[in-house]
């Protein structure tokens, strides 16, 4: 409610530096444990894979800050990768077919995820904002969808990509650029230009706005509907990079691609000091959370010291620590609390 | 024309009765699955669609409804139709989860069906006639038994287990049974979740791990796999191989090939199903008994028999 004054009230103290760096105190502090736990955590293999691994919830991720922070959700981005993905395989394996393999099949397929996944967003803010259907139904549905379609044209089995033109694809994941794997560059540059979008641009402030308050946006003359539609639009475009990554790492797409992606993403974000209800959105957060999120998975594969029943439950004790940590009130001491 | 007609009638009847069909009234079975959420259970469904149009264009009087269920839940509804609204002479019925079944499945019993289960078996076993499933401990030890035939003493492995369940436990049980006092050190063991996805990302940091690797028993061939893809990347091909389970078309059409890193696959099939099917019928039509229970072999795929379990057509 008053994020604004406790922002203030924490300006007076050392406290600003725990709001905005608490996800990355525990990030550091998971590094810490993973090294202690296995040096070979920090090795320069497990770091470039752990990267890599990152990048796809990271990049759907930053989509879904920008949902969320302008007081929407999107449910669909798991399902919608999925689908993107079998698409995908099967215009490029049609590709194959008719006109034979070049560096052109793979372009194709690019751009044939591009349009869908645009398409895809603007389907997902057009029904939520025209349509006037709550953001959580309407993703809920497009969610249901995506997965019966790669089901249905996968004939419930995996679509696997021609293996000619699996041979050009495959160094989109598999090779490096100045010594950092590819989709960790694409990582790093869809973060950059979502920080610019959200801290430096009329957009972000719009995002903000809305989801403060949607009709004080609305007398303040934001076209909330655009706005919204946008974000979505730039979700949708987020997953389609992420697909365009994932595709060449295993060459296939099946009913079980991407199960369960939205909920790391949305994770991602809110350990990253997103708040969920909307109005306040932090990117150098969300990809700090998506980081959390993969290094908790690689810190247990790498260990023996816990029992494999238990890894959902470490994995929810450390989410839940990691936003204790830059919202938990004991940083107001024994003083009182501010309003929140 | 309609003198012809009336004599290939009569013959058809002819042969029919020689079948030893007794009743020329309709059958109606009911078969119940989970629906296609991964690559197995999409073998299963395609399965079954083949059985059902096979059987039914074998026989006029039998009539097969197939349904698919995403829960347990559905599931139990799905039975409750079945019975209710098609009411069924016969149940097929793979149980999503054991327990949450008994009692749909012993309501079509008591309503009058003869009842087939499939691959996970009901803790009642009163309510069944037929029971057809795989065997999940042979298709550990079986594993184990190429492993030992491939590796020495001192040598390491690590194994990709699937979901935590009883199907799970009771191949990794058989298998560490199966390789108990050979020498062979399992270096770790990590769920895989039957995914491709999560295959790839443990065995990359396994392989992170443990500089010294002669074999995988990935028990599952989605996530074999993945595993094949994480050796690749980290051009550790030659090291080691891959012992995958289920007999997925890929993989056996590797073997048939040649593939060194998969050069074995251990049968779990989705196939099952179309037997089940097939012995309910029986059922109706054969002069024999069919009840009791029908534990089908996990044998093991080499290139030498590889041809015999590829499915060019199966989605799985």
């Amino acid at each position: 409610m008053s994020l604004a004054s406790a922002g203030t009230d924490r300006l007076r103290g050392m406290r600003i530096d725990l709001k905005t760096a608490g996800p990355l105190v525990a990030l550091i502090l998971l590094c810490v444990l993973g090294y202690s736990l296995n040096p070979l955590f920090l090795a320069e293999g497990n770091v470039s894979n752990l990267l890599t691994r990152s990048a796809f919830i990271g990049i759907i991720a930053v989509g879904a800050t920008f949902v969320i922070t302008a007081g929407g959700i999107d449910l669909s981005v798991g399902s919608m990768a999925a689908f993107i993905a079998g698409m995908m395989i099967i215009v490029m394996n049609w590709a194959v077919e008719s006109m034979g393999v070049s560096v052109g099949t793979v372009l194709l397929g690019i751009g044939c995820s591009l349009i869908l996944g645009i398409g895809a967003g603007f389907i997902n803010g057009f029904l939520t904002t025209k349509g006037k259907i709550e953001a959580f139904i309407v993703t809920l549905g497009t969610m249901g969808i995506y997965r019966s379609l790669i089901t249905y044209f996968a004939n419930g089995g995996t679509l696997s990509l021609d293996s000619d033109a699996r041979q050009i694809y495959r160094p989109i994941y598999y090779d490096s650029l100045l010594g950092i794997p590819i989709p960790v560059w694409v990582f790093i540059v869809v973060a950059l230009i979502g920080w610019v979008l959200m801290n430096r641009t009329a957009f972000g402030r719009y995002c903000m706005a809305i989801g403060s308050s949607e009709h004080v946006a609305r007398y303040s003359a934001i076209k909330v509907d655009r706005v919204r539609t946008i974000t979505y639009i730039l979700q949708g475009l987020c997953v389609s990079l992420a697909t365009i990554i994932y595709v060449p790492r295993l060459g296939s797409a099946s009913s079980a691609t991407g199960v369960l992606w939205e909920l790391e993403a949305i994770a991602a974000v809110i350990i990253g000091g997103t708040v969920l209800k909307g109005g306040y959105g932090r990117i150098g957060g969300t990809v700090i959370g998506a980081l959390i999120l993969t290094a908790i998975g690689n810190i247990l594969n790498l260990t023996e010291i816990i029992s494999n029943y238990l890894n959902g439950a470490v994995q929810g004790v450390i989410i839940i620590a990691a936003v204790y940590l830059q919202r938990g009130s004991f940083r107001a001491g024994r003083k009182k609390t501010p309003a929140q | 024309m309609f003198l012809k007609q009336v004599t290939l009638a009569l013959t058809a009847t002819t042969v029919l009765a020689g079948a030893a069909m007794a009743q020329d009234e309709q059958v109606r079975i009911g078969v119940s699955i989970p629906a296609a959420t991964h690559g197995w259970a999409g073998g299963l469904n395609w399965h079954a669609q083949e059985a059902e149009s096979r059987i039914e264009a074998q026989y006029d009087n039998i009539d097969i409804v197939l349904v698919t269920a995403d829960s347990p839940g559905d599931q139990a509804s799905d039975i409750e139709d079945l019975i209710s609204v098609q009411q069924i002479d016969a149940l097929v019925v793979l149980p999503f989860e054991s327990d949450p079944l008994v009692e749909p499945v012993r309501q079509a019993k008591e309503a009058g069906a003869f009842i087939t289960v499939v691959d996970r078996g009901l803790p009642d076993t009163s309510i069944q006639d037929v029971y057809v499933a795989g065997n999940n401990s042979e298709l550990g030890s079986v594993s184990a038994d190429y492993m030992m035939s491939r590796l020495s003493e001192g040598d390491n492995i690590v194994i990709l287990r699937g979901i935590p369940t009883v199907i799970d436990t009771e191949r990794f049980d058989a298998f560490m049974a199966g390789i108990e006092g050979s020498g062979i050190n399992v270096l770790d063991d990590e769920f895989a979740n039957w995914n491709r996805d999560d295959g790839f990302e443990v065995m990359q940091d396994f392989l992170s791990r443990f500089p010294d690797i002669d074999a995988v028993w990935a028990q599952d061939d989605d996530i074999a796999m993945g595993v094949v893809e994480a050796i690749r990347q980290a051009g550790r091909e030659d090291e080691m191989f891959v012992v995958g389970g289920a007999g997925m078309k890929d993989v056996i059409q590797g073997i048939m090939e040649g593939n060194e890193l998969i050069p074995v696959d251990v049968l779990y099939p989705p196939a099952m199903i179309a037997t089940a099917m097939d012995i309910t019928v029986a059922n109706f039509t054969s002069n024999g008994p069919v009840q009791g229970e029908y534990i089908l072999g996990a044998p093991l795929i080499t290139q030498e028999n590889a041809e015999q379990f590829y499915y060019p057509d199966s989605p799985f």
